[in-house]
């Protein structure tokens, strides 16, 4: 991954090309690959394509059935749902990127430096993490939400500051194992810098089971999102969530089933998708039990 | 082993304390106070509200009493139902949602060790692969789709079982759980058939088979035994996140249970409300969690061993 010419000029095969094989050999994680990368490209053009406005109501039409017009259908206000739909994906989507991003950072700091410095600091830092895993982060979540109002920006700081916590164990884990090893010990012998050692060659080489965890961590972020959407404190109309179509459509199931059969669907394909593709990669990278 | 049980319930401290702080003045920093939507407050009637409530003490002086009474059992007086405690309102909604967490888990034991034997009894065949497609469904199906789905088809279309409510109608019971228990189940089943399978591929197994045991008291007696311990472990953290986590399925099904409670309290600012709920729900989780760990440990012999070394 970090130098794939070099990786061909040589004879052996690296890793990641290791991985990577394994990982097309799977079809089902592939098939996933290919459907999110739709579903994202989608997203992000379909809004520009589409004929309607995300908001752009038509009253006079209201809520109809899937047609050749609007292909699934309109909401109560005669909006296009395929619109909103694509554009609730945008916005659900960020969201699992960002909120993933910010536990990733804040996660991989904290692991690395925990487990590279050892001795005190690391028994303060995961002290900290144990203590923060005991907290109902749902409820906090919640919180956040209620006490800061309700902001986009914010949605992605919350959700990736309760998400971090499993990162910054496996990477805690994988540094020290890593340590251990003869490269590190070369680094040292040939005068690195301390930073340098931990971010060139500690970080790179644990990032496996970072990779799994963080594609198995945008799921259970977007089900987040959705979640808090759900209950009327995430995105606030006339934008859009996944989440927030699916409550828009609870409302009105028993006469306009499509309104929530259609953005459910969105988000459990996505969902599904990124689960089979975490699963692939943990299988590829022969990752253990990182998903529990 | 007591000394186990006493480390981690000291280990409960710190986490308990930060709960309190953490809720207390992420609550308080929150623009707007409790008695700002109502219309017609008075300016004296606002003060003499906030005098009772203790509102005009400086914070840190809240934030000691509330220590205090905490410390006694109380979470102090509920800010938007004037007259009632925060223990009455817990109280009123506890009932219903231990007891929806509780027919979750059972719907989670059930199907998901079920599904998870079977699976595990048969590999790669496709005894194994439905029961594992549908726990992945489980896993990935968010409970905010499910439950308006189930109940789309079995209370509106089919008209079998009732949409919402608790306890009013007949079988108002079932939807909820299985909406709830669903997910619980996925998992279970996941780590009964991984649980299983390593068990199965032990030498004491394989012993047992070579004594001629029948089938059934290898996988009853032996197997099972040693295959349930990732479920149990498991399940201690699932009961406590059943309990929290049942605001979807409480809102869903209009259920007046905490979490229900809980997502008002929020949008009311009903600071002593949300206080209250946010320390008793991770009271919760450490009980479990530490249930858990004692029944995981007692299950495995050896650290039930370790654990006698140890006191």
């Amino acid at each position: 991954m970090t130098e794939p010419v070099d990786a061909t000029q040589e004879q052996g095969t690296s890793l990641w090309q290791d991985a990577w094989w394994r990982l097309r050999r799977n079809t089902l994680a592939v098939l996933s690959a290919c459907l999110l990368l739709v579903m994202a490209l989608a997203c992000i053009a379909g809004p520009w394509l589409s004929p309607y406005g995300y908001e752009e109501q038509n009253l006079l039409l209201g809520a109809a059935p899937p047609s050749a017009v609007h292909w699934l259908g309109t909401d109560g206000f005669g909006r296009d749902l395929l619109t909103r739909i694509l554009y609730g994906g945008r916005i659900s989507l960020m969201v699992g990127l960002i909120a993933t991003g910010v536990a990733l950072c804040i996660g991989v700091t904290w692991g690395a430096v925990a487990g590279y410095c050892g001795g005190r600091i690391d028994a303060v830092l995961m002290r900290i993490v144990d203590i923060l895993y005991a907290l109902p982060f749902m409820i906090f979540v919640v919180l956040l939400m209620v006490v800061f109002g309700r902001n986009l920006l914010l949605l992605f700081f919350a959700l990736g500051a309760v998400e971090w916590l499993t990162m910054a164990r496996i990477m805690r884990g994988q540094v020290q194992a890593l340590t251990q090893q003869e490269f590190v010990e070369a680094a040292l012998s040939l005068g690195l810098s301390q930073r340098v050692i931990l971010f060139r060659h500690l970080v790179p080489n644990a990032l496996g089971p970072l990779i799994v965890y963080t594609t198995l961590t945008i799921p259970s972020v977007m089900l987040l999102e959705a979640f808090i959407s759900f209950i009327g404190l995430g995105i606030q109309p006339p934008q859009s969530s996944w989440g927030s179509l699916i409550a828009d459509g609870v409302e009105t199931m028993e006469e306009y089933p499509w309104l929530l059969i259609y953005p459910g669907l969105a988000l459990s394909v996505t969902l599904f998708a990124l689960n089979f593709l975490g699963d692939g990669l943990r299988d590829a990278l022969d990752v253990r039990a990182a998903k529990d | 082993m007591w000394r186990f049980i006493a480390s981690r319930l000291l280990q409960a401290v710190p986490v308990l304390i930060t709960v309190v702080t953490l809720t207390f003045f992420l609550v308080r920093f929150a623009p707007g106070g409790p008695f700002d939507g109502e219309k017609t407050v008075l300016p004296e009637v606002k003060r003499a509200l906030e005098a009772q409530y203790r509102l005009d003490q400086p914070l840190w002086s809240q934030y000691l009493s509330y220590w205090g009474d905490l410390l006694h059992g109380d979470f102090g007086p509920s800010f938007r139902y004037p007259g009632r405690s925060v223990n009455e309102l817990i109280a009123a909604g506890l009932p219903a949602t231990t007891e929806l967490a509780f027919y979750a888990l059972l719907v989670a034991v059930v199907v998901g060790m079920g599904a998870g034997l079977a699976a595990a009894l048969r590999p790669n065949s496709w005894r194994d692969y439905l029961p594992m497609a549908l726990a992945m469904i489980g896993i990935c199906m968010p409970t905010l789709l499910l439950g308006p789905l189930l109940v789309l088809v079995f209370g509106i279309e089919l008209e079998w079982l009732p949409v919402s409510g608790w306890g009013d109608l007949p079988g108002d019971k079932i939807l909820p759980s299985l909406t709830l228990g669903a997910a619980y189940a996925a998992y279970v089943a996941r780590l009964t058939r991984g649980g299983m399978l390593e068990v199965l591929s032990q030498d004491y197994i394989r012993t047992a088979r070579a004594k001629g045991l029948p089938e059934a008291v290898i996988i009853g007696k032996h197997a099972l035994r040693g295959g349930v311990i990732p479920v149990v472990a498991f399940l201690g953290p699932a009961f406590a996140g059943l309990l929290c986590g049942s605001f979807v399925v409480e809102t869903v099904f209009q259920i007046p249970g905490l979490g229900r409670l809980f997502v008002q309290a929020a949008f009311n600012r009903d600071y002593t409300m949300i206080l209250g709920s946010t320390v008793f729900f991770a009271v919760l989780i450490v009980v479990f969690n530490l249930a858990s760990d004692l029944l995981a440990a007692w299950l495995n012999p050896r650290v039930r061993g370790a654990l006698r070394g140890q006191s």
